[in-house]
């Protein structure tokens, strides 16, 4: 690792100065960002740590939305979401392994926006709102394709906001070397709709796969899918699987996690 | 470099740090406490997993700066003062549970986070527990056993497989 200081702040505004500093960066969990570091593939001049920051941490919910404070703990979201949104947090407590678990947040994870990770799946497919220092963003919006946000420099989040759907369920084919989603496939049923989000598969990063969206929309079952294909073109290729497979396991989790939501 | 201080297995200890150190090397460079085993120093192994206000971390994926004030427990607070083995070190040596023995202090430390949260796992809990610490020599097999037996848990029924 290049040298670095690193910045211990205590509230969201001091933090959202302390990265106004040239080459300044945020720590989360540090559950990627450290890695990053030792293979030198960043070199900041500071990191600012937010996992002081109270304000940033904690699982709440209210009127259908459960709020999640974007320094919180995959492992917090599996302990204290497990009523209010039981697909959420079983994604959460599926998350890599316990020690990942303790320390690799919700902000980061969503921040990074790694094509394998599992929390894009989540926010996309419950048109969650990613809340930053500055303003808020539909996860619509948000995603725009692999390790790319709509995040600006600098910008923090602090808060994830998740409409609780009818039904979920998440349904990750674990790559096992790496404990990421080879393909995962979030499904959330809404009293208007289903949203069906990929992530692991496309090279594009997460995204819906609205076809499926349409035919579950109109028949919340495994079989409503039966007759759909998705292409292998534009999907991830690599010596874990090809673009044709990791198709075909979209549509099989697919149809798994619409069985489980039930 | 800053001056950090953390209570390390009950013991108050400072140091002076650069902001990139990692905790596992705070520990066995600054503390001299080499019982926390670094293996690939890239988050996958977990044989540097100690407990940092009693959750189970990674070591070499946390910065000493980060565990300022904190409650750090590794591998050498968990025998007693005058040297017996705790419970689950002492149900790895009934079992075999280590071989080499380069994974065993992250094992043993995991354990202890597992049963802490979860007093009797069963099997399967135990290999998901397990899940980011890799061992190279025993196959897992004598590792779950021993958790189990630690557990107060009867093993006679997952006999060598
Ligand atoms: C062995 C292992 C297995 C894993 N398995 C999985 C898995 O199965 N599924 C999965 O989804 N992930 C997995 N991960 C990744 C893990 O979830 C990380 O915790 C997560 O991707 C990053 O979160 P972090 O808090 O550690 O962020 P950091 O590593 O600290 O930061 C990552 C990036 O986000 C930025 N950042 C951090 N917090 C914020 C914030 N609040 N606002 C704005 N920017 C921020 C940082 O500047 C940095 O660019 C795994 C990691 C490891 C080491
Ligand atoms: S040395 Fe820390 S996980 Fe391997
Ligand atoms: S006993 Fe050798 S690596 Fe586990």
């Amino acid at each position: 690792m290049y040298s670095f200081e690193v910045d211990k702040p205590d509230s969201v505004d001091a933090a959202v100065s302390a990265l106004q500093v040239e080459d300044a960066q945020a720590l989360g969990g540090g559950q990627t960002l450290i890695p990053t570091l030792k293979q030198r593939l960043a070199s900041p001049s500071r990191l600012v740590s937010l996992t002081g920051i109270a304000e940033m941490k904690g699982v709440s919910s209210a009127d259908g939305v459960v709020t999640i404070g974007g320094g919180t703990p995959h492992a917090t979201v599996a302990a204290e979401a497990a009523s209010a949104y039981p697909a959420l947090a079983a994604l959460a407590g599926n998350i890599g392994d316990p020690a990942v678990r303790n320390r690799g947040t919700i902000g980061g994870s969503l921040a990074n926006n790694d094509p394998a990770a599992c929390y894009p799946s989540a926010a996309l497919a419950s048109g969650a709102t990613i809340v930053t220092n500055a303003r808020e963003i539909a996860a619509d919006d948000y995603f725009q394709g692999m390790f790319t946000t709509a995040l600006d420099e600098g910008e923090v989040i602090t808060s994830v906001r998740f409409p609780v759907p009818d039904a979920a369920n998440y349904q990750k084919f674990e790559q096992p070397a790496s404990r990421f989603a080879l393909v995962g496939v979030f499904v959330a049923r809404f009293a208007d709709g289903v949203r069906v989000a990929v992530t692991g598969a496309s090279e594009d990063g997460v995204f819906r796969w609205s076809e499926a969206e349409a035919a579950l929309s109109d028949n919340f079952a495994p079989e409503a899918i039966d007759g759909l294909s998705l292409s292998g073109d534009g999907m991830i290729s690599d010596l874990h699987g090809s673009g044709d497979y990791r198709a075909h396991i979209t549509k099989v989790m697919t149809q798994r996690a619409v069985r489980a939501a039930g | 470099m800053v001056d950090v201080t953390m209570t390390v297995n009950g013991v108050s200890k400072s140091g002076a740090v650069e902001g990139r150190t990692l905790l596992s090397a705070f520990l066995r460079d600054g503390l001299g406490l080499t019982g926390t085993h670094v293996g690939c120093d890239t988050s996958q192994c977990g044989a540097c997993v100690v407990h940092v206000n009693g959750q189970a971390v990674k070591s070499c994926t946390m910065f000493a700066v980060e565990a300022d004030g904190a409650t750090v427990d590794t591998i050498e607070g968990q025998a007693a003062a005058d040297g017996s083995l705790n419970t689950i070190q002492q149900a790895f040596q009934d079992h075999h549970g280590l071989q080499c023995g380069f994974c065993t202090p992250g094992m043993v430390m995991s354990a202890a986070a597992l049963l802490r949260d979860n007093p009797k796992p069963s099997e399967a809990e135990i290999r998901d527990y397990l899940e980011g610490n890799l061992c190279r020599c025993t196959g897992y097999h004598n590792i779950v056993k021993a958790i189990m037996a630690a557990s107060g848990q009867d093993v006679a029924a997952i006999a060598a497989e």
